[in-house]
């Protein structure tokens, strides 16, 4: 029983110009990414992407999408050289996602570094900005990590989880579902309005829960689904899944991020291990889950299948309380202090969430941003539909720190950090050790001229005085790590050198 | 109902003596106004200082395509 596992973040942030609503996304998008992957002297055309092994199509139900019944927006393998799209130094890759600029981080195998390389795409997702407005006669573009622009439209934060292929995908759907109705009570977000549009005025705890609508599917843009079945394991097909989440909102809080991974690594494991016996499945998933976020009391109940009825603290409880025999039964934790974190702060938050919800504005997104709110609505008499309340939820997401709230609630020391701004930085340039993202941000930085593309389980070289690419396969995300191939890279003075070492037997 | 009597003591199990029977929580006014910190206030003075001004505007002017 661990929290260990392969994982990354992937975040789509909100993208503005100020007094132009109508500046073009896509276009922006590609000069935020491009900027920076310039002041890094990374090649930002989209043919930096190796695409040789992405399926966005394939089912983990078992059946493929026929092309021609496909959305144009789930088509996202089709080059477009006037996108940008790069691997950076980090091993993570920076892109343009049909109008946002999308960091996805590299993979990392505990909660606290996901943490940590999920901050460091904030931090470059700030320097972007701020490369833009040294730019002359460049318009002001600032980005945003949230999911909803309060006009009808989301964006997506998603988490990506490593499986045993073996593991039966519907006992996945079964456990997970209740899990993710409740886990927003911990890793929500926070938003201002009801509804898609927020046409009702209101607070709710998430800022995607309105936009989903049916319980298992293919889609990520349209008919969003509470479990996405997308099956591109990105590795050995055979042995792995890669189970896609789509349902998290972007957090900024470090404790909240850190439980978000951590107890769905948790809540996987026990799936794999079979420790879920019990049916907590509840009715009208998708209704649930709107009934939970519209309720920041978190007195509102849910009813399970056996008719039983209740709150999701009482589901997240009875997660933990699982969580807690199956950690007791199991002492071949290969990371005992990473998992005895994420269960201490997990107990922590449900048991401060039941005594008084505004004892965790340190710890979760949610909160942090509803003490604001209320302490505004108490202060000036604001009614929910006022604008200024609207702009706040809107401005708590800006990525600088100068305008962005959150930052000016760090900087007061009003949130418990679990990483320290060195961290961060050093995340922003250095891939995570212990995973195949070593080998791709190594390979990156130290023959940027010679990576022809690179993927998530690729790199390809451009050797000098080869007529034909060299192509890496790095297929098992823990082979790579700076343990296997640092000497290696360290003592190859070209790609020629590192591809020889490469070859020998080991 | 049985869904609370499954997942309720245990819970008990970890609230200290001192509160053994905790209130239901109060509506989320009532309870924020007893959890604002003296700091509050010059937390708000702060936001007001880097908020955009029209926010009405700003607001309007937020506009996003939509993602996966």
């Amino acid at each position: 029983m661990t929290v260990r596992r392969i994982m990354g973040l992937e975040t789509e942030y909100g993208i503005s110009v100020p007094g132009d609503p109508m500046a073009n996304p896509m276009f922006l998008s590609g000069q935020v990414v491009s900027v920076y992957a310039a002041a890094q002297g990374i090649r930002s055309n989209q043919s930096s992407w190796d695409y040789a092994f992405e399926d966005p199509l394939r089912d983990a139900r078992g059946w493929q999408l026929d092309r021609q019944t496909a959305d144009p927006s789930q088509l996202t393998d089709v080059e477009d050289p006037t996108l940008a799209n790069v691997v950076l130094t980090n091993g993570a890759r920076y892109y343009v996602d049909h109008a946002h600029p999308e960091y996805s981080s590299p993979e990392v195998t505990l909660p606290r570094a996901a943490v940590t390389w999920d901050r460091a795409g904030d931090a470059i997702a700030l320097e972007s900005v701020r490369l833009l407005a040294a730019r002359p006669g460049q318009p002001p573009v600032n980005l945003y990590k949230n999911n909803a622009d309060g006009k009808g439209q989301s964006y997506g934060t998603h988490e990506n989880y490593l499986m045993p292929r073996r593991t039966p995908f519907p006992e996945i759907v079964r456990h997970l579902i209740p899990f993710f109705v409740t886990r927003q009570v911990v890793c929500g977000a926070g938003r201002v309005g009801l509804g898609v549009d927020s046409r009702g005025a209101g607070y709710q705890i998430s800022q995607r829960a309105d936009f989903f609508e049916t319980e298992v599917g293919l889609e990520t843009t349209l008919k969003r689904p509470i479990i996405n079945t997308r099956d591109e394991p990105h590795a050995v097909a055979d042995r792995y899944r890669r189970l896609h989440v789509i349902i998290g909102d972007a957090n900024q809080l470090d404790v909240a991020t850190l439980l978000k991974t951590g107890t769905t690594s948790l809540v996987l494991g026990m799936i794999e291990d079979g420790h879920l016996a019990e049916d907590w499945s509840i009715r009208r998933p998708v209704a649930a889950l709107q009934t939970v976020s519209h309720d920041p009391t978190l007195q509102a109940t849910v009813e399970l299948a056996d008719g039983r009825s209740v709150t999701a603290l009482d589901v997240q409880w009875m997660y933990l309380e699982a969580a807690r025999t199956w950690l007791d039964r199991r002492g071949d934790d290969p990371e005992p202090e990473a998992t005895a974190e994420v269960m201490a702060l997990w107990e922590e938050v449900l048991t401060g969430l039941g005594r008084d919800v505004m004892s965790c504005s340190p710890l979760l997104d949610w909160v942090a941003k509803l003490k604001v709110l209320e302490g505004y609505r108490a202060r000036d008499g604001l009614a929910w539909d006022d604008h200024r309340l609207a702009a706040i939820d809107i401005q708590w997401a800006d990525v600088r720190p100068e305008k962005g709230l959150v930052h000016r609630l760090r900087d007061r020391g009003m949130l418990r950090d679990l990483v320290s701004p060195e961290e961060v930085k050093a995340a922003q340039s250095t891939p995570p050790e212990d995973t195949r993202a070593w080998f791709r941000g190594e390979c990156v930085r130290r023959f940027t001229g010679q990576v022809f593309s690179a993927s998530w389980d690729s790199v390809v070289f451009d050797v000098p005085g080869r007529a034909s690419l060299q192509r890496v396969p790095i297929l098992e995300p823990e082979r790579g790590t700076r343990a296997q191939v640092g000497a290696l890279l360290e003592d190859s003075t070209d790609v020629a050198e590192l591809l020889r070492g490469l070859a020998a037997p080991e | 109902m049985p869904g609370q009597e499954h997942a309720k003591p245990q819970r008990r199990d970890e609230e200290p003596p001192e509160a053994p029977e905790a209130p239901p929580a109060a509506p989320a006014g009532a309870a924020v106004k007893e959890g604002l910190s003296d700091d509050i206030d010059s937390v708000l003075d702060e936001i007001d200082g880097v908020l955009e001004s029209n926010a009405e505007e700003f607001v309007r002017g937020f506009v996003q395509k939509g993602g996966q």
